[in-house]
């Protein structure tokens, strides 16, 4: 029997620091590691390296100050298409980004997990990503006069996603229309941490997935948390949709607002915080 | 006119036209009149169009706006769509921010990118999506502060600068498409309650005017299958002034 991997949001939280890279799978506002999310937010955790195709995470950790920088293609919450906590440090000023094409984005995840220097791609030519990125390089292809951008390898020191299911051992599974990129954010990590809605045993899992869900392995995996409702307010098909109330009131708390919606949902244990949502 | 077709109904049509010759390749919508007139084409004169549920479906049946019940012939996850993106075989409808005359488009940022007065969604796939595919925008806003001589940020890429190919341009005033000598921005028609006087004080370029003629009107059966199948409870009038 292999390691059962499972740890507290804490636990995962101490094996981080100040700096670091961090992956974010999902997709917009659909199936975050919320939880994961909100327990950075309130750690003393700083200077993060975002990597996200980016929704309320992104937006959650510009608000509370954790970010240095975000890579991104887009950060929208869906039915928002701006995602507003994010356009405010934008605005202000307050964090740098490297903006890729989304495709670039997936690219340099692979190059990542390829352990590869880079994958080349025509996406991003004649673009103003190549000016606001001066470290982007094209390559000449080798067989052909054709210039291709060269996406260097997007390494990540941690990755976290959220999966409808798991085992302890931390093979997992979707079970919504999308895995997204999550098991290309597992591979291109030094650490992969998975929140799940629920931990089964490893001969359920089949009852519940199929075969073609079970993508992630455990191979793939360093640290299961046990997280019901953990992508909370995010969407999590089929186990639930999206709260949009509650996306709204999340959206709206913006300046003066803030501090109310800070110490509520964010500044308390989840617990604490999946009581208030779901009272 | 020749019938009681409404703006929007003319800018769906309008949007179908731009599907018109592709056959059998993915057409992706953003929007409702775009959405609407993307379906509207493939259940008239472009019937193998492949069209995605806007989530993670290819679906087979004239689905409406919102509609539920799918005849799903394909899946489709995000993943798969980079694999048709970069296979060329795809024809992008998009929005657009900013865009110039060359077509080339801005949905990043306006201002300087390091601190921008006004941050948008980002430029998601329009990179790739322009030098990959065909690329068409849909403006339901027509003004000269859309049309502009430059835009801030070029996150699609435009016909001067490598693009696969930019063919169209619909807007709640008219429809431009690019059939010129340097492949810019000409005024192909305009629609009914509007003119090409209109069009012109509302772009901030110049604009090939030469031959422009009135947007078509939508046929009975196009304004049947708009009103009762794909969009029976109006939300097209939502998305364009009358």
């Amino acid at each position: 029997m292999t390691a059962d991997k499972r740890l507290t949001h804490d636990e995962v939280i101490a094996s981080l620091s100040d700096g670091m890279t961090i992956g974010i799978g999902g997709w917009g506002s659909r199936r975050k590691p919320m939880s994961l999310v909100r327990a950075i937010a309130r750690s003393s955790l700083k200077n993060l390296t975002v990597v996200s195709y980016g929704g309320p995470d992104v937006g959650i950790l510009c608000a509370t100050g954790k970010v240095k920088r975000v890579v991104f293609g887009f950060v929208t919450l869906d039915s928002i298409p701006i995602e507003p906590h994010f356009r405010a440090a934008r605005q202000a000023g307050s964090i740098e980004v490297t903006e890729y094409d989304e495709g670039m984005f997936y690219l340099g995840l692979l190059a990542a997990a390829w352990r590869v220097p880079f994958l080349p791609t025509r996406a991003g030519l004649g673009s103003d990503i190549m000016r606001v990125n001066p470290g982007l390089k094209t390559v000449q292809s080798p067989y052909t006069d054709e210039q291709l951008v060269a996406v260097p390898a997007l390494h990540l020191d941690a990755a976290l996603v959220h999966m409808n299911r798991a085992d302890v051992r931390g093979n997992a599974a979707f079970l919504g229309p999308d895995i997204y990129f999550d098991d290309v954010f597992l591979m291109a990590a030094k650490q992969r941490f998975v929140s799940t809605e629920q931990i089964l045993e490893t001969d359920d899992l089949l009852k519940e997935a199929r075969v073609q869900q079970l993508r992630i392995n455990r191979s793939m995996v360093d640290g299961v948390v046990g997280s019901p409702h953990g992508a909370h307010f995010t969407s999590c098909e089929p186990d639930y949709s999206r709260d949009e109330e509650f996306q709204r009131e999340y959206a709206s708390a913006i300046g003066d607002a803030w501090p109310a919606f800070l110490a509520r949902y964010i500044d308390v244990d989840e617990s604490a915080y999946q009581a208030a949502v779901h009272p | 006119m020749s019938n009681d077709a409404t703006l929007a109904e003319y800018c769906v049509v309008a949007c179908a036209e731009a599907f018109r010759g592709d056959g059998e390749v993915l057409a992706s919508a953003f929007g409702f009149i775009p959405t609407i007139g993307a379906r509207l084409a493939r259940a008239t004169f472009e019937p193998d169009l492949v069209l995605s549920d806007g989530e993670a479906y290819l679906i087979a049946n004239d689905l409406p706006l919102g509609g539920t019940e799918k005849v799903v012939e394909g899946w489709i996850p995000f993943r798969s769509v980079f694999d048709v993106v970069w296979s060329g075989r795809r024809h992008v409808m998009m929005g657009a921010t900013q865009i110039d005359r060359f077509g080339n488009q801005n949905i990043s940022s306006l201002g300087p990118h390091e601190k921008p007065k006004v941050q948008l969604i980002g430029s998601r796939g329009a990179p790739g999506n322009t030098v990959n595919h065909a690329t068409s925008y849909w403006v339901p806003n027509h003004s000269a502060r859309v049309f502009v001589e430059k835009v801030d940020f070029i996150s699609g890429v435009g016909n001067d600068r490598g693009a696969a190919g930019i063919k169209r341009i619909v807007t709640n005033l008219g429809s431009i498409d690019f059939v010129t000598a340097d492949r810019s921005a000409r005024l192909q028609s305009v629609h009914p309650f509007h003119s090409v006087d209109d069009v012109v004080s509302n772009t901030g370029f110049p604009l090939d005017v030469k031959n422009v003629t009135e947007t078509r009107t939508p046929t009975d059966e196009e304004l049947k299958l708009i009103r009762e199948v794909f969009d029976p409870t109006n939300l097209r009038d939502s998305e364009v002034k009358q």
